[in-house]
C-alpha cells in the first residue's frame, strides 16, 4: 500500500481534479518526486529552484515536517502527507 | 453619491510576485502560495478624502472607510473603534521617558480587544460574499470577537481554539451561541485544521480565506493614533505580535495617510515588536538576524493571546522592524505580570497579558537604550485584563480579610490620622 498525498483544492487543476494521490517513496522528498512524475505541472507550484516554496507546509500524519526531519522525514505505507497553504492565522 | 463607489479597493495583490487577484474569498496566490493583500486606487482615494470629511463622521473605525476594502455600508461592527489615546504621564515617569502615549483598545467595542476592528471588516466582507457560516482559529480574542459580531449579524459561527485557553476566553465565546470547538493542540495545529476546513467547506474563516480583508481592519488602529496626535505620527511604536499582522498594518496605515495627503510628514516611525519569551519566533528572528523565523513547536507562556509559534506574517514583521529602524524584545511571564500591574497602578488601565508584555518590553528597550527617553513613544494596548484573570490568581495578593469592625480596620491603617479624634 503506497503513501497518500492530500491535494488542497488550489492544486487540483494539476492532478486532474484528484483530492488524493497515491505515491511511492520512503521519505517525503521521494514521495513528492513521485507525485511530480505523475503530474509534472505541479512541480513549479510546489518548488522554486528545487526548494519547497516558503508558503507551503507539509504534514505527515498531521505533524509539521519542520518538527520532524523536514523533506527527509520517513513515510510508511498508508501514511498521509498533506500539502497545506501556510498563509493563515493571526 | 452611490455608496458602492466608496470602495476604492482594486483587488488582492500577491506580496511575493505582485499578481493581482479579484476581490474574492482567497488568501494566497495560486502561483506561489504567497499572501494576498488588499490594494487600492490611492489617487482616487486622495481625491475623495479630506481631514474635514473624516472629522465630521462618528468617532469609530469607519470614518476611514475609503481606506478599507468593503463596498457599501459596513454591515457588521458599525460602532467598532474610536478608542482613547491616553497621555500616560505617570507611566512615563515610572519608565523614565518624557513623552508617552497609550492607545487603549482594551476598551474597544464590543469585545474589548483590537480584534473587533479586523472582524468587522472580515464579516462585512463575508456578508457581501453571501456567506452564512463564518469562523476562525483563535488564541482567544479573535474567538470572542467573531462570536459576538457573528451573533449580532445573525451568522452561524464555528470557532476553533486550543483547548488550553483561559476559561474566560472560552466562556466569552460560548455565550454568543457559537459552535466552539476546543482542539487538543497548539494554535498552529488549530490553524492548520481551519485551513483544511475552509478549503473543504468554503465557509468564511476570518483569518484564513478572508484574511486579506481581516488584516486591513488593523490599519484603523494606526489611523486613529495619527488623527488623535493631530494628524501626525509618533517617532516610536511598541506593538505586541502574534501572527505579526497588526504591527505591519499600523505602519501601513501611516504610509497610506501620507500617500493620500492626510498627513504631510513622511512615515519614519520606528516599529518595535513585543512577544513573550515562551513564544518568541519573531523577536528571535530580529535579535539573531534570521531572515525567516524558526517556528516554535510548543509555546509555553501565560500570554496565550500571543502564543502563535509559526506566525503567518513573521517574515514581514521582522523585515519591517529591521527596516524601520526599530527592534524587538521578549519578556518572561513574571515580567509580563509586572507589566500588567505597572500599567494598572500608574494609568488605571487593566490590560491583558499581551499588554503586560508590551509594557515590559518597552521597559526593557528603554533600559537597553534602544527606545530614546526624550522622544515620543506610543504603546499599543490591544486587549482587556478581565479576560486573562487566570494569569493573575497566583501572582496578585488576595485582599486583607477582616471582620466588620472599625478596630480591625484601623489596625491596618496605622499612620493615617482621623479627621475627628
Ligand atoms: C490582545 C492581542 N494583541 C495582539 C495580538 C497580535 O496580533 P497579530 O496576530 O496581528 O500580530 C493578538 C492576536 O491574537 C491579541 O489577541
Ligand atoms: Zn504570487
Amino acid at each position: 500500500m503506497p503513501v497518500k498525498i492530500e491535494i488542497p483544492s488550489p492544486l487540483r487543476d494539476h492532478t486532474g481534479g484528484k483530492t488524493e494521490v497515491a505515491a511511492t517513496g520512503t521519505t517525503v522528498q521521494i514521495a513528492l518526486a513521485d507525485l511530480v512524475s505523475q503530474f509534472p505541472s505541479i512541480a513549479s507550484k510546489l518548488f522554486d529552484g528545487g526548494k519547497l516554496r516558503p508558503y507551503i507546509n507539509l504534514f505527515v500524519n498531521d505533524e509539521d515536517i519542520r518538527y520532524l526531519d523536514d523533506m527527509d522525514t520517513a513515510v510508511a505505507d498508508g501514511q498521509v502527507i498533506a500539502i497545506i497553504p501556510a498563509v493563515a492565522g493571526g | 453619491m452611490n455608496v458602492a463607489t466608496l470602495d476604492f479597493s482594486i483587488g488582492l495583490r500577491c506580496r511575493v510576485c505582485g499578481k493581482l487577484y479579484p476581490k474574492e474569498a482567497i488568501n494566497f496566490c495560486k502561483d506561489d502560495f504567497g499572501p494576498l493583500e488588499a490594494d487600492y486606487d490611492y489617487e482616487a482615494i486622495a481625491r475623495n478624502i479630506s481631514r474635514a470629511k473624516i472629522e465630521k463622521r462618528p468617532k469609530n473605525m469607519w470614518r476611514y472607510r475609503e481606506l478599507l476594502p468593503i463596498s457599501g455600508e459596513p454591515s457588521v461592527g458599525p460602532q467598532v473603534g474610536g478608542t482613547p489615546l491616553v497621555k500616560a504621564d505617570r507611566l512615563a515617569d515610572a519608565l523614565g521617558v518624557q513623552n508617552l502615549w497609550i492607545k487603549n483598545d482594551a476598551v474597544n467595542f464590543p469585545t474589548l480587544s483590537f480584534k473587533d476592528r479586523v472582524v468587522s471588516v472580515a464579516l462585512s466582507k463575508a456578508r457581501e460574499f453571501g456567506m452564512k457560516t463564518v469562523g476562525c482559529a483563535s488564541t482567544g480574542n479573535l474567538a470572542n470577537s467573531v462570536a459576538a459580531n457573528a451573533a449580532a449579524a445573525g451568522l452561524e459561527s464555528f470557532i476553533l481554539v486550543p483547548a488550553s485557553l483561559e476559561r474566560s476566553k472560552i466562556l466569552g465565546t460560548s455565550i454568543f451561541g457559537s459552535n466552539v470547538v476546543a482542539v487538543d493542540g497548539t494554535y498552529d495545529e488549530v490553524n492548520r485544521l481551519c485551513t483544511q476546513i475552509a478549503l473543504k467547506y468554503g465557509w468564511g474563516f476570518v483569518n484564513v480565506n478572508l484574511r486579506p480583508y481581516y488584516a486591513e481592519g488593523s490599519k484603523t488602529f494606526g489611523y486613529e493614533i495619527a488623527e488623535d496626535l493631530g494628524w501626525r505620527f509618533p517617532q516610536h511604536i511598541v506593538c505586541p505580535m502574534a501572527g505579526g499582522s497588526l504591527i505591519g498594518k499600523i505602519h501601513k496605515a501611516f504610509t497610506e495617510l501620507n500617500k493620500v495627503g492626510l498627513v504631510d510628514q513622511a512615515n519614519t516611525c520606528k516599529m518595535y515588536g513585543a512577544q513573550a519569551t515562551g513564544c518568541n519566533p519573531i523577536t528571535d528572528a530580529v535579535k539573531t538576524g534570521k531572515e525567516r523565523h524558526k517556528p516554535i513547536r510548543k509555546p509555553v507562556t501565560i500570554c496565550k493571546s500571543l502564543a502563535i509559534g509559526d506566525p503567518a506574517d513573521g517574515y514581514f514583521a521582522a523585515k519591517l522592524i529591521r527596516e524601520s529602524g526599530g527592534w524587538a524584545e521578549d519578556v518572561s511571564d513574571d515580567e509580563i505580570i509586572e507589566g500588567m500591574s505597572l500599567l494598572a497602578r500608574t494609568e488605571g488601565i487593566f490590560a491583558e497579558t499581551a499588554g503586560g508584555a508590551t509594557i515590559a518590553v518597552a521597559r526593557k528597550l528603554i533600559e537597553q537604550g534602544r527606545l530614546p527617553r526624550d522622544e515620543e513613544i506610543v504603546l499599543c494596548i490591544t486587549g482587556n485584563g478581565l479576560k486573562t484573570l487566570d494569569a493573575l490568581y497566583e501572582a496578585i495578593e488576595p485582599p486583607v480579610n477582616i471582620k466588620p469592625s472599625l478596630a480591625e480596620f484601623e489596625s491596618l491603617v496605622v499612620g493615617h490620622e482621623p479627621i475627628v479624634a
